[in-house]
C-alpha cells in the first residue's frame, strides 16, 4: 500500500511553511502575553478556522491556561493542538451495503468533483472493487468529456447522455447499467451548482430521487467536494447541500494548495458532517483518507526539517 | 451567533444610536463589531486591522457633523473607505500593437475558462476580432471546454496537441496577427502559487506575448488564503486585474478587499452566473454594499430606474396620495415590477433577512403567482378594476372562468389588493415618517438612517445628509425614489431627488 501518510505530510509542509510554521516560533519558550492571544488569534483565522470558532477556542484556552496553571507558551501549543483535535471525529468506515452502491458527489462550480470522482474511482479499484461513473454534469462544456477522459485513463466504464440531457436520465440508466454489470460502486458526478440556485438545487434533489427509482435505497452516501481555499461561505454550502441532497460526508478538494481547510472544523462541529477524504493534488493517487491527528499535527507541529 | 453582518451592526450602532453622542470608547466597541464582521466576511486578518486602524482614527479624529448622527457618520466612514479601499472600476486595457493579449492567470477551478468566453464574447459585441487560446493541456477535457465555448460564440480557438503552453500561445499570437485579429485570449491552466514549475510555465508566456492585461480570475468564496495567493501572482507576473468570480452565490466578497490591498491592481469584472452573458462591470458601492451584507440594494434600484416609467409612476403616487388607488393601479405595479427581470434575479439581491426569506421563494412559482394575478385582473371589467367594490360571487365567478382560475384565486387577489391599499392608507396619514419605518426593516440601509426609533428630524434625514454624505445620501434618496411601492412618500422631496440623480448619472 502507498504510503499516504507520508503524501499528506509532504501536502501539508507547505501549509505549515506559508503560516504555521510560524507558530512554532511564536509559542517558543516564552511567557504567555496578551500578544501571544493575539497572535494566535491571526494564526487561527488566517487558517480559515472562522471568527466564532477561534473566538471560541482561544475562550477555552484561556479558561485552561487559568485553571492548569499554564505559563509558557510553548506549552500552549500542546492544549490548542488537543482542542483542536478534540473538534474532529475520524471518518467512518465506507460501508458498501450494496451492489452498486450509488454515490452521489455534489459542490459548488470548480471545487474538484470530477477530479475528485477519478481519484475515487482509483482508490476503490485499489480495494478490489467495480466501479462505474455517471456523467451526470451534462450543462458544463466538455464535463462528460473531462470524465470519459479519466474513465479511458483508469480503465473504468462511463455512462453518458448528450450534453444538456436531463442529469436524472443520465444518473437512472448509470445505476440500471450498474446493476446489470454488477458494478459495486456508481459514482456520480453532478453539475457544479452554486447552492443559492433555487432552480439548480432542485434539479439536484431530483437526480437524488431518480437514483432511488433505478435502486430502491440508493444513493447510499451524499458527499460534498469542497474547495479547501474557501472561506467562511464553506458552511453556508455544506449546510445547504445538506439540506437539499442530504449530504453524508465531506471530501476537502486541493489540500495541497497553500489552503489550510480550516473550515472542515466549522462543518463538522457545526453540522456534524464527517471529512472522509483530502485532495492533496492532480494525480488519481493523490487522495488520502482524512486523519484528524495529522490534519491537526500538520497544522501545528513545527516543521523540523524547514525550521 | 454570528450571523449576517446586517443584524449585527445595527445591533452595534444601536447601542451607539442611544447615546446620542460618539465618544472614544463608542468608537472602539463599534469597531470590534466591524472588526469581526469583516473577518466574517472573509477579509484577510491583517487587512481588516489596518482597515479598522484607518477608520478608527477618522471616526475620532473627526468633529461630529450637526447634520448627522454619531451612528450614521460611523457607518458613513465604514462604507467610505470600504469604498475607497475597493477603488475605481477601470476598463480593460486594449491598447499596443494588435493583437492585443489578455491573460488569465489563477488558481484551479477558480472560472477562467467561463471568463476567457465570457470576456470574449464582451469584447467582441464591442467590435473587437477575438481568438482563444487553450493553453491547458494538463487538465482532463479543458481544451475541448473552451473548444466547446468557442464554438457556442463562433469564435475561433486556437489549440495545438502536444506544444508546450508558452510556445503554442506565441504561435496563436503569429496566426492571430496574421488573420488580423484585435484581440488575443488566453485561457491558461489552473495553478497554485507555490508550484514552482507552472509558475514558471506562465511567466514565460508572458515573456513571449506581452499581454496586453495579466488578469487574475478569483473565486469569491476564497477565505483568508487570498492573499496568499495575490501575493504569489503578483510577485510572479505584472498583474493588470482583476476577475471575481461566482459573485452569483452568497459569499460576500470581502477577499476582494484582501486582494485590492495586496495587489492594488483594479477589479475589473465580476462572474455573476454560468451563462456567457453573465459578466458584469463592477461597482465599488456595491460591493461595499455586499461585503457589509447590505445585499445589492444599488444593483435593485439600477435595474428599476432602467425599467420604471418615471412619469406614470409620479401619476399614480399622486393617485394614491389622494386614497385612489385601484385595481388598475395594482396591475400596473405589479407590470413594473416585472418588468425589473425575472423575479428570481430579484430575489437574489433583497439584502439581509429579506435575502434569505427571498430564496426560500421558488421563483418560478412567484412568476406564476404574478401571472395569475394579471390574468385574474386583466378579466375584469373596467368598471370592476375602478371599484372593486361591486364584484358579486357572481362576477367573481367570471373572473375567474375568463382568467382560467378558480374563485379563491380571485378573492386571494381581492384580499391582497385591499391590503396593499390600507397599508398605502396608513402610510399616507403617517406623512414622512412612516416611510422611514417602511426603510428600517429594510437591511441595511436602515442603518444608513431610517430607523423605527429614530430620534432625529422625522423622516427627513435626506435633507440632513446631501453635503456630507455624497454616495451614502444618494443611495437613500434613490433607493427611496426608485422603489415602486413606498414611492409616494418621496413625493415632497420630488424635486430635489430627481437633481440629485441626474448629477450621479452623468458622471
Amino acid at each position: 500500500m502507498r504510503n499516504w501518510l507520508n503524501k499528506w505530510r509532504e501536502g501539508l509542509a507547505r501549509t505549515r511553511k506559508t503560516t504555521f510554521g510560524r507558530l512554532a516560533q511564536l509559542l517558543g519558550a516564552t511567557e504567555i502575553t496578551a500578544e501571544t492571544w493575539d497572535d494566535l488569534e491571526a494564526l487561527l483565522i488566517q487558517a480559515d478556522l472562522g471568527v466564532e470558532l477561534t473566538l471560541d477556542l482561544l475562550e477555552r484556552l484561556k479558561a485552561r491556561v487559568r485553571r492548569e496553571g499554564i505559563t509558557r507558551a510553548d506549552e500552549l501549543q500542546q492544549v490548542l493542538m488537543e482542542e483542536l483535535r478534540a473538534l474532529l471525529q475520524p471518518p467512518p468506515a465506507i460501508e458498501y451495503p450494496e451492489r452498486p452502491t450509488v454515490i452521489l458527489v455534489v459542490g459548488v462550480n470548480g471545487s474538484g468533483k470530477t477530479t475528485t470522482i477519478a481519484k475515487l474511482a482509483r482508490r476503490l479499484q485499489n480495494e478490489g472493487r467495480s466501479v462505474l461513473l455517471a456523467a451526470a454534469d451534462t450543462f458544463r462544456a466538455a464535463a462528460i468529456d473531462q470524465l470519459k477522459v479519466w474513465g479511458q485513463r483508469l480503465g473504468v466504464p462511463v455512462v453518458a447522455g448528450q450534453p444538456g440531457s436531463d442529469p436524472g436520465a443520465v444518473t437512472y440508466d448509470a445505476v440500471r447499467a450498474a446493476q446489470a454489470r454488477g458494478s459495486d460502486v456508481v459514482l456520480v458526478d453532478t453539475a457544479g451548482r452554486l447552492h443559492t440556485r433555487y432552480n439548480l438545487m432542485e434539479e439536484l434533489k431530483k437526480v437524488r430521487r431518480v437514483a432511488g427509482k433505478a435502486q430502491p435505497g440508493a444513493p447510499h452516501h451524499v458527499w460534498l467536494v469542497l474547495d479547501a481555499t474557501t472561506g467562511q461561505n464553506a458552511l453556508q454550502q455544506a449546510r445547504a447541500f445538506k439540506d437539499a441532497v442530504g449530504v453524508t460526508g465531506v471530501i476537502l478538494a486541493k489540500l495541497d494548495s497553500s489552503a489550510k481547510g480550516g473550515m472542515a472544523f466549522a462543518i463538522q462541529r457545526t453540522l456534524g458532517l464527517p471529512i472522509l477524504f483530502v485532495g492533496l493534488g492532480e494525480g488519481p493517487d493523490d487522495l488520502a483518507t482524512f486523519d484528524p491527528d495529522a490534519f491537526v499535527q500538520g497544522l501545528l507541529e513545527p516543521d523540523r526539517k524547514a525550521a | 451567533m454570528f450571523d449576517q453582518l446586517t443584524e449585527r451592526l445595527n445591533q452595534v450602532f444601536d447601542k451607539i444610536r442611544r447615546r446620542g453622542r460618539l465618544t472614544e470608547k463608542d468608537v472602539d466597541a463599534a469597531m470590534r463589531e466591524v472588526r469581526l464582521a469583516l473577518l466574517e466576511a472573509d477579509v484577510h486578518y491583517q487587512v481588516v486591522k489596518d482597515f479598522v486602524q484607518r477608520v478608527k482614527e477618522r471616526a475620532v479624529g473627526q468633529e461630529i457633523s450637526r447634520a448627522l448622527l454619531p451612528a450614521q457618520q460611523v457607518i458613513k466612514i465604514v462604507y467610505e473607505e470600504l469604498v475607497h479601499t475597493l477603488g475605481e472600476p477601470e476598463p480593460l486595457n486594449l491598447t499596443g500593437p494588435k493583437p492585443r493579449v489578455l491573460l488569465l492567470v489563477g488558481l484551479q477551478g477558480s472560472g477562467k475558462t467561463t471568463t476567457a468566453a465570457k470576456l470574449a464574447r464582451h469584447l467582441r459585441r464591442q467590435g473587437e476580432r477575438v481568438m482563444l487560446v487553450a493553453a491547458d493541456p494538463y487538465r482532463p477535457a479543458a481544451v475541448q471546454q473552451l473548444q466547446t465555448l468557442g464554438q457556442q460564440l463562433d469564435i475561433p480557438v486556437y489549440y495545438e496537441e502536444g506544444v508546450p503552453p508558452p510556445e503554442l500561445v506565441a504561435r496563436a499570437h503569429r496566426q492571430a496577427e496574421q488573420g488580423g485579429y484585435t484581440v488575443l485570449i488566453v485561457d491558461t491552466a489552473g495553478r497554485s502559487q507555490l508550484d514552482d514549475r507552472l509558475m514558471q510555465e506562465v511567466q514565460e508566456i508572458a515573456r513571449r506575448v506581452e499581454p496586453a492585461e495579466v488578469l487574475l480570475v478569483v473565486d469569491a468564496m476564497i477565505g483568508q488564503e487570498a492573499v496568499a495567493v495575490a501575493q504569489g501572482f503578483r510577485d510572479a507576473l505584472p498583474l493588470t486585474g482583476l476577475v471575481l468570480t461566482k459573485m452569483d452565490g452568497d459569499a460576500r466578497g470581502g477577499a476582494a478587499i484582501s486582494i485590492r490591498s495586496v495587489t492594488g491592481v483594479p477589479i475589473k469584472f465580476l462572474g455573476t452566473g454560468e451563462k456567457l452573458d453573465a459578466l458584469e462591470t463592477y461597482d465599488p458601492q456595491r460591493l461595499a454594499s455586499r461585503i457589509l451584507g447590505m445585499g445589492d440594494v444599488l444593483g435593485l434600484i439600477q435595474k428599476a430606474e432602467e425599467a420604471l416609467d418615471q412619469e406614470e409612476a409620479e401619476r399614480q403616487l399622486e393617485r394614491m396620495l389622494r386614497g385612489q388607488f385601484t385595481l388598475e393601479d395594482y396591475l400596473n405595479q405589479l407590470r413594473q415590477v416585472r418588468k425589473l427581470g425575472p423575479i428570481g434575479k430579484i430575489l437574489e439581491m433583497l439584502p439581509g433577512d429579506l435575502g434569505r426569506m427571498a430564496r426560500q421563494v421558488d421563483p418560478q412559482q412567484a412568476e406564476q403567482q404574478l401571472k395569475k394575478v394579471e390574468a385574474i385582473i386583466n378579466s375584469m371589467t373596467r368598471e370592476e378594476r375602478q371599484r372593486p367594490e361591486i364584484i358579486n360571487a357572481s362576477r367573481k365567478r367570471r373572473i375567474a372562468r375568463g382568467s382560467g382560475t378558480t374563485v379563491q384565486d380571485v378573492n386571494e387577489v381581492l384580499r391582497q389588493y385591499r391590503q396593499a391599499k390600507r397599508v398605502f392608507k396608513q402610510l399616507g396619514r403617517l406623512g414622512p415618517a412612516g416611510l422611514g419605518r417602511l426603510f428600517g426593516g429594510f437591511g441595511g440601509l436602515g442603518g444608513f438612517g431610517a430607523p423605527a426609533d429614530f430620534d432625529g428630524p422625522d423622516g427627513d434625514e435626506a435633507e440632513a445628509w446631501p453635503s456630507a454624505a455624497e454616495p451614502t445620501t444618494s443611495l437613500r434618496t434613490r433607493a427611496r425614489a426608485a422603489r415602486p411601492t413606498p414611492k409616494k412618500k418621496a413625493a415632497p422631496k420630488r424635486k430635489k431627488v430627481k437633481k440629485k440623480k441626474k448629477k450621479k448619472r452623468r458622471r
